[in-house]
């Protein structure tokens, strides 16, 4: 059976590539922090020597659209072009090629369907930032095969919390029953607190640091009890208004598992917004072998 | 009220480089025609199978072509939709970083929790 060799839950900040590639005068005064704690990590992720990604994200109004909008959706497709104009417009982000592992896509579906998470799936998918953030950061050589994984947190009606776990948690099951010998590690990027076109955006923090205080420390011990005691579809609109994006780093604990204690955590104060990383090795570190 | 065509407006020319140009130098002449020519295309078909019952109100179609932000909120535009476009039509004005993310920002200052609802 397949291995999952690394977790990770990580926010995608769609900045990161402008002002770590910035330089001289444009290079902005927290890029070399910025940068530092992205290559550290990295290297949470090339220890695990994954052969596969699973990546969790959020389409933003690019291909899923209010006609015909999914609440959960796997892409299966041997290829997945990436970025859209509007990215590449606001915030530089280049265009993208990255291959499907078609194989695991359709095993996940299928056993998806069985489990009762009535997924949709997409033949021809166009993937934005909140999957190629964590490409740039993690892998930038975008080189390995993924299975992308969308979930509605942006169009209401939407799910609820404990789903997103629960499908985290499927998610896991899954990957495992996978009858191949491959690496997986399983990456999911979301939000801590975030005001998007609110009056409280653009601030010189996230709009809600005691929510990302308490956010981080779930996450970090795998609190899910106290995680999903706190946060409802209602509760979310008060830390900020995108910030049931956090729901996708609750899918994340869900993967990870109840009570499990992330392995490396870090986090960084930006404006706007605040960075948060999280890797485990659900095999403990030490099964990481001459990978490292 | 139809918050789900104001949301295609925004959707659809923020997507469209000709048409962000467009919205930020004409916006009566963009808001009307898109109205009479894209409002009922349904995005994945072809035109002989358009809707028929889609069009805006006149306080919407005078919010869309004022640049009234403010009043899209209000009317419950989905904020990331209406955020980006505007970004795109108006940061290139800033004379600073942020500039007109931050004012966009404090042109809301008078909204409190909850803010209007933006289901469709």
């Amino acid at each position: 059976m397949a291995s999952i060799v690394a977790v990770i839950a990580s926010t995608h900040h769609p900045f990161y590539y402008k002002a770590s590639t910035a330089t001289g005068e444009d290079r902005p005064p927290f890029a070399d922090e910025w940068e530092r704690k992205i290559l550290a990590f990295r290297e949470t992720l090339t220890r695990a020597n994954p052969d596969v990604l699973v990546m969790v994200g959020s389409d933003h109004f690019h291909q899923l659209w209010l006609d015909n909008m999914p609440q959960f959706l796997v892409g299966k497709a041997p290829f997945y072009d990436a970025n859209w104009y509007n990215e590449e417009r606001e915030f530089g982000l280049p265009r993208m090629l990255l291959k499907g592992q078609e194989d695991l896509s359709a095993h996940i579906l299928r056993n998806g369907l069985d489990e009762g998470f009535d997924l949709a799936f997409s033949n021809e998918l166009r993937i934005d930032h909140s999957i190629t953030c964590p490409i740039i950061t993690l892998r930038p050589e975008a080189d390995l095969p993924i299975v992308p994984i969308y979930t509605n947190i942006f169009a209401p009606p939407l799910p609820q919390p404990s789903r997103f776990v629960k499908l985290g948690e499927t998610i896991r099951q899954i990957v495992e029953q996978w009858p191949s010998h491959l690496r997986v590690a399983i990456i999911g990027t979301g939000h801590l607190s975030l005001e998007l076109g609110g009056p409280r955006q653009f601030g010189p923090h996230g709009p809600d640091p005691e929510f990302d205080r308490k956010a981080v420390e779930w996450i970090a011990t795998g609190d899910l009890d106290s995680c999903l005691r706190e946060v409802s579809l209602d509760s979310l609109h008060s830390p900020g208004n995108a910030t049931h994006g956090f729901m996708d780093f609750m899918l994340m604990m869900g993967v990870a598992g109840a009570g499990a204690k992330a392995d490396y955590v870090d986090t960084l104060d930006l404006f706007h917004t605040m960075e948060a990383y999280f890797t485990w090795y659900p095999n403990g570190s030490s099964a990481l072998g001459g990978a490292r | 009220m139809s918050k789900y065509l104001i949301d295609k407006f925004l959707y659809t020319v923020d997507r469209d480089p000709d048409l962000v140009e467009r919205y930020r130098s004409e916006p009566a002449e963009l808001v009307t025609w898109w109205e009479a020519a894209r409002a009922n295309t349904v995005l994945n078909c072809i035109t002989g199978e358009s809707s028929t019952w889609l069009r805006f109100t006149d306080d919407e179609r005078q919010a869309l072509i004022a640049h009234d932000h403010v009043r899209l909120f209000e009317l419950g535009a989905h904020p990331f939709l209406t955020l980006t476009l505007f970004i795109a039509m108006f940061e290139r004005d800033n004379k600073e970083p942020l500039e007109y993310q931050k004012a966009f920002g404090a042109r809301l200052a008078h909204f409190d929790l909850p803010y209007p609802d933006i289901a469709t």
